[in-house]
């Protein structure tokens, strides 16, 4: 057996109100392809970034050592220094730069700052032939496709010396085939004796390549398996076996009639245009119902609820919306709001809230004609509905004029809430609605879906953590690649079988 | 992890009680940019009343300050919208240049018969400006082409537009006398004149022009009418706020706040009453002001434009039809632009090449320096007029003092800059 290169011991991550890891151990040998598999949010990055240096040693309890020597690295330059490299899951590469300019970025070939191209360009298509890429080093990164990029993205850790290559879910945009080349260079590059972490969800892969696989759920480690241990069901079950406590509010779901549904809606990339991101997509939803949508991430359930509200995303939008049984318009964000239909994003920095602008303003946003006549706004009503929404969604504020920006994830996110429950929408489409907020803010967002549920409105909550949706849907949608790939009674829902389905769906796509 | 038990909601009740004092000290912190703009007006006013042997009160000199500074502020009230949405707009000066142009072709050269009178060529020159607006915005908007870029290319077009239609380097006027009272004219006294001080009458039997003094009446009525009218609306706010239970501003503050601020207008007033009466200009300056306050504060189409300069994407998820909204703003501006194009030229009595050339950074410095962000999403109506007012007294003040029109710009670039570090500087100690 081969010498360990990199034991982490005892790594505990806390970050305000989370501990993202606890106790986490994790033994790699050198010369071996080594996964890590755990549901989205099960720390699987984040021990990446403790390794990576990204959270800079100190901010972190426990040792790394590689290659028998403790490290406490303050950035991800003294991990690079040591060997160490990692792929991210978002290529960072500068489009409209060339290969080998990207191989080379900060570290080119220069003599007092006099840039060498020749000597760039000769080690750039030498790295270029042991990933297999048949480029031009001179040609633009935007010219070429995913696939290829990430064979550059290998390229450039090839260049600075790797010891160990962490592949952070690197198949998850990649078509199949291309995915295919890429495991086939991976155990191409143990055969010459290098060490790689791959981080994967897609299990058929690291059946396929692993040498050893780790599960990690909730921030900790649950076991590692050896290769003859090696199974999808024992990974699953290793993945999710857990159980439910109370950590969702009760309620007793009073069910009605259908009030929205989709009827095979489809949607492509807006960029490329030959992609379809969703693909025939049917589901409803009643009254007084809170139906999941799960899957995981990029399984296209943030692209399908954004083009629905008022084609927000996407192209060539086909398919049909039925509300109560007639067909709608939702072709303007205005429209839909107009139909019913809200939609609170999963990314409230960006999409959700004006940060530069108080409670108030940004609570009657979406329903100004709520608080105004002939478009003169009435300072004294838009302050009452401010305060009222403050006091339901139990927002904590000094007063409902501080600034968005100034609150927590958690009272930010009651903002949005606030904002689409004026709108007073019959669809509320809650978007990832517990992301990034801590454990008690989360309650509260329960409780505010369980009331407005038995209020009488239809809601839709996307969510990649299954617990969650087990705990406060009635029924649950599975999504995977843009396809509905299950429908289950939250009663009769587990997450294996949630999981069961996803990679089911996969699976499917690669026979 | 799993052990952690949800926490019982907490009431938010507890925080409500006590709000007045810490209501108080915020409404001072958040106005404290607009008093400290006001107050440094104030300030740079002394100075130059000091430095300048007390010529800037003059009445005589407070009408040229703002018959030469009113384009100036009416253009800064579009482009604060401009700027507020997050874009900028670089032609205004070069469309103010040609529509003066236009104005006077169409007044003294082109043959149009009755469509030469003046009202109806401001018409006309105004829907020109509007045209222009929408066509600079249509690509802003629609084709998401930089704001930048597409006004850098009006400001070429529509000054080489100019120059061309006066053909050359030859201006065109002179410009007919009912048009030129825009800019000069005065507002008649349909009261009558009341003199307090009969002028000192000479030896030769000739009044000595400027002794005694005679009170424009409709003037003094007009400015205590608008004083009462600031007095009565602002403690009618208060009260309603009261009456809802919302705390505004201590009462004293309020109190001194709108004595100070009745006492400057009523100032104002007596100087402007003293000459020849308020200024045609200073009244259409005044509705255009109290409009866009009105607009900005409290319509609906106001609160979309902060929406949209603070964050376009959630604007547009919260059902605000951004590209509409973003055209609608460079109409306006187009609009104002023309409107100050016919100012200048009704001041000069004559359209040239240069007239408004380079007035669009004095607008967009005005701006800044009123407190707007260049990222878009902040800036107050009065901050843009204030800024304005500031350019102006310095132009104003340096030009009597004799100080060199190159160290003027020297001076004004200072104030600019330093405006700006003291706004970043406050928001980052904030």
């Amino acid at each position: 057996m081969a010498s360990t290169i990199l034991e982490m011991r005892d790594i505990t991550k806390t970050f305000p109100g989370v501990k993202a890891l606890s106790n986490v151990n994790l033994s790699v040998e050198e010369g071996e392809i080594h996964a890590i598999v755990g549901e989205n949010g099960a720390g699987k990055s984040t021990l990446m970034k403790v390794l990576s240096g990204v959270y800079p040693s100190g901010t972190y309890d426990g040792q790394i050592i590689f290659r028998g020597q403790e490290c406490n690295f303050k950035g991800i330059h003294d991990s690079e220094h040591m060997g160490i490299v990692i792929i991210h899951q978002e290529l960072a590469l500068v489009p409209m730069l060339s290969i080998a300019e990207n191989i080379f970025l900060g570290n080119e070939h220069a003599t007092y700052g006099v840039i060498d191209w020749d000597a760039n360009e000769a080690r750039t298509a030498a790295l270029l032939k042991k990933v297999g890429l048949k480029e031009d080093p001179k040609t633009l990164i935007t010219n070429i496709g995913v696939g290829k990029q990430q064979l550059v993205e290998i390229a450039k850790a090839l260049s600075k010396e790797v010891k160990l290559l962490i592949l952070d879910e690197p198949t998850a945009s990649l078509s199949e085939k291309d995915s295919q080349a890429l495991l086939d260079l991976l155990l191409e590059f143990k055969r010459q004796g290098m060490t790689s972490i791959l981080i994967s969800h897609k299990l058929n892969e690291v059946n396929r390549v692993a040498d050893k696989v780790t599960v990690i759920r909730d921030g900790r480690t649950i076991e590692t398996l050896p290769r003859k241990d090696i199974s999808e069901d024992r990974i699953i079950t290793s993945m999710v076996g857990r159980s439910l406590d109370d950590r969702y509010p009760p309620r007793e779901p009073q069910i009605g009639e259908v009030i929205f549904e989709v009827k095979d809606w489809s949607v492509y990339h807006p960029i490329h245009a030959e992609r379809q991101v969703i693909k025939n997509v049917s589901l409803n939803v009643r009254k007084g119902e809170v139906v999941g949508i799960a899957g995981l991430m990029g399984a296209g359930r943030t692209e399908f609820a954004m083009s629905l509200f008022g084609r927000s995303y996407g192209r060539h939008i086909t398919g049909e919306v039925l509300h109560r049984g007639k067909p709608v318009d939702l072709s303007t964000v205005s429209r839909a709001v107009a139909n019913g239909i809200a939609y609170v994003t999963e990314d409230r920095k960006t999409y959700g809230l004006n940060l530069i602008d108080h409670i108030k303003h940004n609570v009657t946003l979406a329903n100004l004609g709520g608080v105004s006549s002939r478009g003169v706004i009435d300072d004294m009503r838009e302050m009452s509905v401010a305060n009222d929404y403050r006091k339901k969604t139990n927002i904590r504020a000094s007063s409902v004029y501080q600034l968005t920006g100034n609150l927590s994830g958690g009272n930010q996110q009651k903002v949005v809430l606030s904002k689409w429950l004026f709108a007073d929408p019959e669809l509320l489409i809650l978007d990832e609605p517990t992301r990034g907020i801590d454990v008690g803010a989360k309650y509260e967002i329960y409780t505010i879906i369980a009331r407005l549920a038995a209020e009488g409105k239809a809601i839709i909550v996307i969510s990649s953590e299954m617990p969650e949706l087990l705990g406060i849907t009635d029924r649950i949608y599975v999504m995977n690649e843009g396809r509905i790939v299950g429908e289950m009674a939250a009663s009769e829902a587990s997450q294996e079988k949630i999981m069961r389905a996803i990679v089911r769906g996969e699976g499917k796509k690669a026979s | 992890m799993s052990t952690e038990s949800a926490p019982a909601p907490q009431s938010g009740t507890a925080e409500d009680v006590k709000q007045g004092p810490r209501i108080a000290v915020s409404a001072l912190t958040t106005n404290l940019r607009e008093y400290g703009l006001i107050i440094a007006l104030i300030v740079i006013m002394l100075f130059f009343q000091y430095t300048t042997s007390g010529t800037l009160f003059k009445p005589v000199n407070l009408s040229n300050l703002v018959q030469q500074n009113s384009f100036i502020i009416v253009m800064a009230l579009g482009m604060l919208l401009v700027i507020v949405a997050g874009y900028i707009d670089l032609s205004v000066g070069s469309v103010a240049g040609f529509i003066g142009a236009l104005a006077a072709m169409m007044m003294v050269i082109w043959p149009l018969g009755i469509f030469s009178n003046p009202l109806v060529v401001s018409i006309v020159c105004l829907i020109v400006g509007a045209l222009i607006g929408a066509a600079q915005g249509y690509w802003i908007a629609y084709h998401k082409i930089p704001s930048f870029i597409v006004t850098l290319a009006g400001m070429l077009i529509f000054r080489g537009i100019c120059q061309a239609l006066l053909g050359g380097g030859s201006s065109v006027g002179p410009l007919p006398d009912s048009f030129k009272a825009l800019s000069s004219g005065f507002i008649p006294d349909v009261i009558g004149p009341l003199t307090l001080i009969p002028p000192t009458v000479n030896a030769a039997g000739k009044t000595i022009v400027g002794s005694g003094l005679t009170l424009h009446m409709t003037t003094i009525v007009l400015g205590l009418i608008a004083v009462l009218a600031y007095a009565y609306f602002g403690f009618r706010t208060r009260r309603k706020r009261e009456r809802h239970g919302y705390e505004a501003e201590p009462f004293p503050l309020f109190v001194i706040k709108t004595l100070v601020g009745s006492a400057l207008a009523l100032f104002l007033v007596f100087q402007f009453a003293s000459y020849r009466g308020l200024p045609v200009v200073l009244l259409v300056m005044g509705v255009l002001i109290s409009l866009f306050v009105f607009v900005t504060k409290r319509m609906t189409i106001g609160r979309r434009i902060y929406a949209m300069g603070g964050n376009a994407k959630a604007a547009q998820l919260s059902g605000i039809n951004t590209e509409r909204l973003t055209l609608l703003v460079f109409i306006n501006m187009g609009v104002l632009s023309a409107l100050g194009g016919l100012i200048i030229a009704a001041r000069l009595g004559q359209a040239v090449p240069a007239a408004g050339l380079g007035s669009e950074l004095d607008v967009i410095a005005a701006v800044f320096i009123g407190g707007a962000s260049a990222m878009g999403g902040v800036g107050q109506v009065i901050g843009a007029v204030v800024g304005g007012f500031i350019m102006g007294v310095m132009n104003n003040g340096m030009s009597i003092m004799g100080v060199n029109v190159d160290w003027q710009q020297v001076v004004k670039g200072l104030v600019l800059l330093g405006a700006v570090i003291f706004d970043v500087y406050n928001k980052n100690k904030a």
